[in-house]
């Protein structure tokens, strides 16, 4: 008999403010433990929170995007619980009534197909801080820097039947967020958190015991995670068994999925509105506020190259596959006044693209700005050069040996267009392969990129194919 | 000198008559010399309010002194003080030394008023007698056997022995009032909004409410000028500018309409303090108002609902309290958990542990709405009340609390008897309301206070009331014997 997955992530996502969602210390990442913790973020007596305003923007940005009912009125809420992080001894979340309700998300699966995954509701949320272990011998030291900074908790509907879906989701939400510029999306410094509740079923009953995945820092790791953990899941209900609710954590090294708890306690959390804070009033000018600075989503400018630039569907998905890409692409091709987007689409899928992961830049570090590569385009496009010799520019213009312009001109690289040169560099070739001559005068037409090879080989790749051909074609008739 | 009013004491300052130095150092002695029998002060700071008023004789040179520029103040130990032992009254923070000042603080700090000390209270301001603090109870300066009221006790009882001129609160649920009624003092509780709770070690987030303590009506609208205002740290904080408080103190009571609620005069009343309090009303009558009848139905809902809400709120406040980074510790912890019980349990008292059950019993699953959403509905039922009466009145007057002070001891085994004593001013607590309480008399040789609650933001008129009153009779200017 066969076997359902069902699995639903929650994402914590932390947002770009400069400052935490209820105080005014710094978010900045990996300062001196404490020294980004202020009496609020301590929990000190007599602090109270106030909402730092910029959280709501970006908020109501990711609701827009996923097409969510906004939370026009939110409430936040404290959890409570002790544990040294968590310094006032409540999280102040929201439960009731969060900031961003119902929406969706559509993904695609590598094999084309397309689903659209459920987006429970999102809200805001400050984080704990820290404990940190092995600094002072038998103690357990505490840092408060992360404690107050701003999350936004995106929790799925459990609409995902495989552990590929699930990636396929975490990737397209980390896509958007960092397209939206709400969060950085930094997975190895937790920025991005992604939380698997998995669980199986027979096909028709009703949903199984989920187990929590938590913890896990990269996508390859979380779709492995998944993976084991179904099949654990299995295994313990075919064997007789009964899944337990409990968080699990993934280790990578022996590839299982083990319990986090030893004792299973059952929180009761006790939830209610926090007296320090008033409700949160999104107005409809708020929302149109952010929808006039909302930038283009990815899946929109996805059709709109494929249709403004006549790009194909492949060229379109890798050059929207991160906005710094996207916006890179548009400015080359705005640069070259758009006489030639597929060119530059190429450019940017293989010479480009291919240079910046050799030397595991980012965009932003490209040593080649979007200015340079349109300068070196605008010369092939001109025919000052061909693609052979651009590959040799593009190469110097990397290693810092200046733009295009300055390259080819001291390298002498300007292709040859000279009728007059390109004749005698045909005459000299024709007079050299007389049998060859004869060969393609009996009708081998092949013989003819012979000849286009040995011209340009002897030019140094600087004449114009072009021109070469149809010059052999009137010498050889 | 501590008999002067404050308005004596601001010209005599700014004459040159005395100094701020002279008058802090006369208030300083008399501390030393009452305070051991009081008990009214956790901490006395002689140097810091030396030293603040020397800089307030400077500010009185260069001319830039305001009304209360070097009259020194007395702060209640809620209010963080920086660099200054705030404890709340409580060995969880008997070692806490506060590094910010609260915004009330900051306030008379700009006014130049030297701080003389903290006061004693109930711990975490939950009491209604000053006998949970853990620095023992402060006494009645009426009658030693009396308890001040509470649960800002200590400050009544300094203004009332004056050892202090003028002295800060706060009001939960009558924390300012009651003290002030039981202490033969002036004291009001602000509209919930008009004062920064910033800086005030919380009980109940949405019913703390800083006010003055004063002798008379008049003092407490310039000491209430001082301590209010818009402040952002509050989320709660109202926007806007605060009125003058004071502007209104002169204007006539003619037509001024009175709702005297039955359900104010009922059983559990004292009959002594029922006559104080009607003789009160007809003096105000005399001034030219009228006393209309109104109704208050749901006002037997306001202890229950206060005593689920208070404690709920307080529950998740005080969790902050776990001996991790400040406060008390415990000796030797076997593991974390072991170290959030027993700091927990050896740095509280009593009363805090018994209002951190209750509401955390409240909030928990299978019980918050029978208990914490039902006692917010009575609450929206208490306030509608108000609503409703002032549609036919302009203020409601009644007694402060059903008897004049009690005897230390005498209620601190019956919790209920305990909360009960509050019923006249947790409903005002409830609504978020300004109310007032003046002296207006004795029963059995004990202070009985005159309550007047206002609608939002009306604390102006009430002061005009209470100053009114106060020109016709001489209630506020009676000084315990032994303290003349």
């Amino acid at each position: 008999m066969s076997w359902e997955v069902v699995i639903g992530l929650e994402i914590h996502a932390q947002l770009t403010t400069k400052s935490k969602i209820f105080s005014g210390a710094s978010t900045e990442y990996g300062a001196a433990p404490n020294s980004q913790a202020c009496p609020i973020d301590a929990g000190m007596p007599g602090m109270l929170p106030v909402l730092n305003q910029a959280v709501l923007g970006k908020s109501i940005m990711l609701g827009l995007a996923l097409e969510s009912e906004l939370g026009m009125r939110s409430v936040f809420d404290r959890k409570n619980y002790f544990y040294p992080d968590s310094p006032k001894g409540y999280q102040t979340t929201q439960m009731d009534f969060p900031i961003v309700g119902q929406g969706k998300l559509e993904i695609e699966l590598e094999d084309g197909t397309k689903k659209v995954i459920g987006v429970t509701r999102a809200h805001l949320e400050e984080d704990a801080g820290k404990s940190v272990h092995g600094i002072v011998p038998g103690q357990t030291g505490i840092d408060l820097n992360r404690s107050g900074t701003a999350l936004l908790e995106i929790v799925s509907d459990p609409d995902m039947a495989s552990a590929k879906e699930a990636v396929a989701y975490a990737k397209k939400m980390h896509e958007l967020v960092m397209y939206l510029g709400i969060c950085d999306g930094n997975m190895q410094e937790g920025s991005f958190r992604v939380d698997s509740n998995v669980s199986v079923r027979r096909p028709g009953e009703p949903l199984g015991t989920r187990a929590e995945l938590k913890n896990i820092n990269s996508f390859k790791f979380i779709e492995k995670a998944i993976e084991i953990e179904i099949e654990r899941q299995i295994e313990v209900i075919e064997s007789g068994g009964q899944v337990v609710q409990e968080t699990r954590l993934y280790d990578s090294e022996k590839d299982i999925t083990r319990s986090m708890r030893t004792k299973e306690e059952a929180n009761d959390y006790r939830y209610f509105p926090c007296p320090d804070l008033l409700p949160v009033i999104i107005t409809e000018a708020d929302v149109q506020a952010v929808r006039d600075v909302m930038p283009e989503l990815p899946d929109a400018k996805r059709i709109r190259f494929v249709s403004e630039f006549g790009l194909s569907d492949y060229d379109a998905a890798v050059l929207t596959g991160s906005r710094a890409m996207a916006e890179f692409f548009e400015k080359v091709v705005a640069l070259t006044e758009a006489k030639d987007p597929k060119l530059c689409a190429n450019w940017m899928t293989s010479g480009f693209s291919g240079a910046i992961n050799r030397d595991g830049l980012t965009i932003e570090e490209s040593p080649v700005s979007a200015e340079m590569l349109a300068g070196m385009i605008k010369r092939i496009i001109d025919n000052s050069i061909s693609g052979k010799i651009a590959k040799q520019v593009f190469e110097a213009m990397w290693q810092g040996e200046g733009t295009a312009d300055e390259i080819i001109e001291s390298k002498g690289l300007k292709q040859i267009t000279d009728t007059g040169a390109i004749e005698a560099l045909v005459d000299e070739v024709l007079a050299n392969n007389p049998s060859q001559v004869e060969a393609y005068k009996a009708g081998q037409e092949k013989m003819l990129g012979y000849f286009v090879g040995q011209i340009m080989k002897s030019s140094g790749g600087q004449a114009n194919p072009g021109q070469v051909n149809q010059m052999l074609k009137a010498k050889l008739k | 000198m501590h008999n002067l009013t404050i308005k004596q004491m601001s010209e005599k300052l700014r004459s040159g008559e005395i100094t701020s130095v002279q008058l802090t150092q006369h208030f300083l002695d008399r501390i030393d010399q009452y305070d051991g029998e009081l008990n009214a002060f956790v901490t006395v700071t002689p140097e810091l309010a030396i030293s603040m008023a020397e800089e307030a004789d400077k500010k009185i040179a260069a001319g830039e002194a305001e009304l209360l520029t070097g009259i020194p103040v007395a702060h209640k130990d809620i209010f963080c003080t920086d660099g200054v032992k705030t404890s709340c009254s409580s060995k969880m923070l008997d070692n806490f030394i506060a590094p910010y000042d609260a915004h009330v603080v900051t306030q008379l700090k700009k006014v130049g008023m030297p701080i003389l000390g903290k006061t004693n209270m109930d711990e975490f301001a939950m009491g209604s007698s000053s006998e949970s603090s853990y620095y023992g109870p402060t006494k009645n300066p009426w009658d030693h056997r009396a308890v001040p009221g509470g649960s800002s006790g200590g400050a009544a009882a300094v203004i009332a022995a004056g050892l202090a001129p003028l002295a800060t609160g706060t009001d939960t649920g009558g924390s300012i009032r009651q003290p002030a009624a039981f202490c033969g003092i002036t004291g009001i509780k602000p509209t919930y909004g008009s004062v920064s709770r910033f800086g005030i070690i919380a009980y109940a987030s949405s019913f703390d409410q800083a006010g003055p303590m004063t002798r008379s009506a008049e003092e407490s609208a310039w000491l209430l000028n001082a301590m209010a205002g818009f402040d952002e740290r509050d989320s709660t904080s109202t926007e806007g500018a605060r009125p003058d408080y004071a502007s209104e103190l002169n204007n006539s009571l003619k037509g001024l309409k009175i709702g005297v609620p039955a359900e104010y005069f009922g059983e559990g009343l004292d009959a002594d303090v029922e006559k104080a309090v009607k003789a009160a009303i007809a003096e105000v009558e005399k001034l030219g108002a009228e006393v209309v009848e109104v109704h208050l139905p749901n006002k037997e809902l306001a202890v229950p609902s206060y005593y689920v809400l208070a404690p709920a709120e307080a529950s998740t406040n005080l969790s902050r309290f776990d001996g991790v980074r400040f406060g008390y510790r415990c000796d030797q912890p076997t593991d974390l958990e072991d170290l959030y019980k027993r700091s927990r349990s050896e740095g509280f008292g009593e009363e805090v542990k018994r209002r951190i059950m209750v509401g955390a019993y409240a909030l928990s699953a299978g019980y918050y709405d029978a208990y914490y959403l039902k006692a917010q509905k009575l609450r929206r039922m208490v306030r509608d009340d108000f609503t409703t009466a002032f549609e036919s009145c302009d203020v409601i007057m009644g007694p402060v609390a059903p008897s004049t002070a009690f005897n230390i001891g005498e209620k601190s085994d019956d919790q209920v008897s305990m909360y009960l004593s509050d019923l006249y001013t947790i409903p005002v607590n409830l609504a978020g309301l300004p109310a007032i309480s003046v002296p207006a008399g004795f029963a059995n040789e004990r202070p009985v206070g005159l309550h007047i609650i206002g609608s939002y933001f009306s604390e102006a008129k009430l002061l005009n009331i209470g100053h009114q009153f106060q020109q016709v009779t001489d209630w506020h200017k009676q000084v315990p014997a032994h303290y003349q």
